[in-house]
């Protein structure tokens, strides 16, 4: 009998196609739009992780002043640290690999008669050691040049097309703003980071040349550090946190007033926001599923008044109201079934387009499509229900006077 | 306990009131009859007389405000709607004054429809279906939607959806209302045939006297009340 009315239900969805898709289309559109969200989401879910995973997941970044969000973030009044703080962390801590220290400004490169606006970033070799960035022409700074704050520069990889095109510009001379510097180096492509800022847009020149020439005195707004591997990150802040609440002589009790991040608290914090971004998107697609549904109910409502006649005379002819009601659930399940179907092919299709434009990985969920595909079907029974049993109740003479 | 051989159909003093206070219009006025097995019965009378009311009601398409139905000995009234949905299916036809076929399902599925609920399987449901259709003279017009039809080849497709089931009853509510003289005989031959060869028990109203004589027994009704019961000239 369930085969039967099975056929009977498909015999009604075929007797009228324009009616049919018009009730399916609510689901599909509400399906496609929850796959395509999540999936992209997911994507760049992994795409932030990837990313941290290739700055470097062993990087710590320690900078002054609590880390707060929103308002009540005093700038300026933040006590940098001193270059002699880097020389302590590489001595005294076990668990850290190396350490540099970190200063930027944006500066005017210029070359020949070429300008280019960058950012210059005084640190030394141990920054790179430390972010696991290596040089891909020329040479990093000689110990003799760091120390002396010698006026010598590495080129990020934008940079250097930016001002000699395809040219070698190792042993060149350009200017930073009012300072003549010699071009050591050029620095291997990273890349855009999941900020989106451009890495490769950077111009490295010692930290005491930076110190000497644009900022004026030694101050160090940020230290990266690495940890060595196989020693937990936890264990390493710990002892960074305590060695630096000594040196900046912080009582007990009293809050630090530096702070440390490590990468996965980096990638967690833009994960968070990638999630409440994915969280919102799929709120609003999900929202367009219930209107999906409540458009099913709709038209299954419609369809009932339009064919109460119908109900009238399967009823005449020795149909039982759980029949009749059986059958309009399943022209509903099969109905929203159909529209789940479409829905997720649709949605994966989104999703894979999306994730070329976004150049994220497309990465379909099963779990992600089986519950989509299955609020489908549970939209078609709840709403397919209500108006079916509105029917069954009839008389079958009050149904025949339609 | 049923008397052995009860009437298949026994009306004991049935009402059927539609609306309340001034809009009440009482289209059975207290109807007692009986309707034995194998019986022809036309049922006439004027327009409004309650004619359709009585046959919906024997028909357990519709429940009479007061008094008492027994079908087969069985207090109808005591049924569940289901269990009024089995009477129907299996021991009633009815064939109704405006054909009410499936539109966009083609005659021989309209056919099938009860023969679905009585559970028959495909092809024997087809068979069924195809032979009622012969019945009716309409086999050729097996595959056409109701649209494609005229008013008389609908109201045959109809009466083949009765027949098919194979019913113990056929109630026929104006079966010749929208059909020319020729077809009308036809049909009436058709019931009368299987009034008399295959001891189908039909009750059938009609407006015309003609037809009402293919009929062994007549009824008249006015206002809700039956005027006269008595044989006709075609009972032979
Ligand atoms: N659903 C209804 N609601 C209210 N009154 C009704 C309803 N159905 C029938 N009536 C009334 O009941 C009375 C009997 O109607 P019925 O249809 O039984 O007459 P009939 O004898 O079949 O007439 P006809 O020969 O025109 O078919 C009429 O006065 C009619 O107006
Ligand atoms: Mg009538």
């Amino acid at each position: 009998m369930l085969w039967e009315t099975f056929k009977l239900a498909l015999q009604a969805i075929l007797r009228n196609p324009m009616r049919s898709f018009l009730t399916v289309l609510g689901v599909v559109i509400g399906v496609a739009a929850v796959i395509a969200m999540v999936t992209i989401g997911k994507g760049s879910t992994a795409q932030v992780t990837a990313d941290v995973q290739k700055m470097g997941a062993n990087l710590m970044i320690l900078s002054p002043g609590q880390m707060r969000f929103g308002p009540g973030n005093s700038g300026g009044s933040e006590r940098a640290f001193a270059l002699s703080d880097v020389d302590r962390i590489i001595d005294q801590i076990g668990s850290v690999e190396t350490a540099a220290p970190s200063r930027t400004s944006s500066l005017v490169a210029v070359f020949g008669n070429t300008n280019y606006q960058t950012r210059v970033a005084g640190t030394d070799s141990r920054y790179l050691t430390a972010s696991d960035w290596a040089v891909a022409e020329g040479r990093s700074f000689t110990t003799a040049e760091e120390s002396a704050g010698k006026n010598v520069c590495i080129l990020g990889e934008t940079v250097r097309q930016e001002l000699f095109g395809r040219a070698d510009p190792v042993g060149e001379r350009m200017r930073l703003g009012a300072m003549s510097c010699q071009i050591v180096g050029v620095l291997a492509a990273k890349g855009a980071s999941s900020f989106g800022t451009d890495q490769d847009d950077v111009v490295l020149i010692p930290f005491k040349f930076f110190g000497r020439r644009v900022a004026g005195n030694m101050d160090v707004p940020t230290i990266y550090i690495s940890v060595r591997d196989g020693f937990s990150i936890e264990r390493a802040t710990n002892d960074i946190t305590a060695l630096m609440r000594e040196v900046r002589r912080i009582g007990p009790g009293e809050e630090d007033d530096f702070s440390l991040r490590d990468m996965e608290q980096v990638a967690s914090m833009l994960n968070s926001v990638n999630r409440v971004l994915t969280g919102l998107l799929s709120a609003v697609a999900a929202v367009s599923l219930l209107v999906g549904g409540i458009g099913i109910m709709n038209i299954m409502l419609v369809s009932v008044t339009e064919r109460t006649r119908e109900i009238g005379i399967r009823m005449a002819v020795g149909a039982q109201a759980g029949q009749v009601l059986l059958q309009f659930l399943v022209e509903a399940i099969v109905l929203s079934a159909l529209g789940g179907m479409l829905g997720v092919a649709l949605g994966l299709a989104l999703a894979a387009l999306g994730a070329q434009l976004l150049n994220v990985p497309f990465t379909p969920d099963a779990g992600t499509i089986g519950l989509a595909f299955a609020f489908s079907a549970l939209v078609g029974v709840v709403f397919g229900y209500f108006p079916a049993r509105r029917a069954a109740r009839l008389d079958p003479i009050e149904a025949l006077r339609h | 306990m049923a008397a052995p051989n009860p009437p298949v159909i026994e009306f004991c003093d049935i009402a059927r009131v539609y609306g309340t206070g001034a809009a009440e219009v009482r289209a059975l006025d207290g109807i007692s009859l009986k309707v034995e097995k194998g019986e022809f019965v036309a049922v006439m009378g004027p327009s409004g007389s309650g004619k359709s009311t009585a046959m919906n009601i024997m028909g357990c398409l519709d429940r009479p405000t007061a008094g008492r139905y027994l079908f087969n000995g069985i207090e109808v009234g005591t049924l569940t709607r289901d269990q009024r949905a089995l009477l129907r299916r299996h021991y009633l036809g009815f064939i109704f004054q405006g054909y009410n076929l499936l539109a966009r399902t083609t005659a021989l599925q309209n056919v099938e429809l009860p023969l679905i609920y009585k559970g028959l399987g495909r092809a024997e449901r087809e068979a069924a279906a195809l032979a009622a259709l012969d019945k009716v003279g309409l086999a050729d017009r097996a595959h056409h939607d109701p649209s494609e039809l005229s008013g008389g080849q609908q109201q045959r497709v109809a009466i083949a959806r009765a027949l098919a089931t194979g019913p113990h009853v056929v109630l026929a509510d104006e079966p010749t209302g929208n059909l020319d003289t020729k077809r009308s005989v036809e049909i009436m031959e058709l019931l009368q045939a299987l009034n008399r060869e295959d001891g189908l028990t039909i009750v059938m109203v009609t407006h015309e006297e003609d037809m009402a004589d293919y009929a062994r027994r007549l009824i008249w009704m006015v206002d809700g009340k039956v005027q006269s019961d008595r044989r006709t000239k075609g009972d032979a």
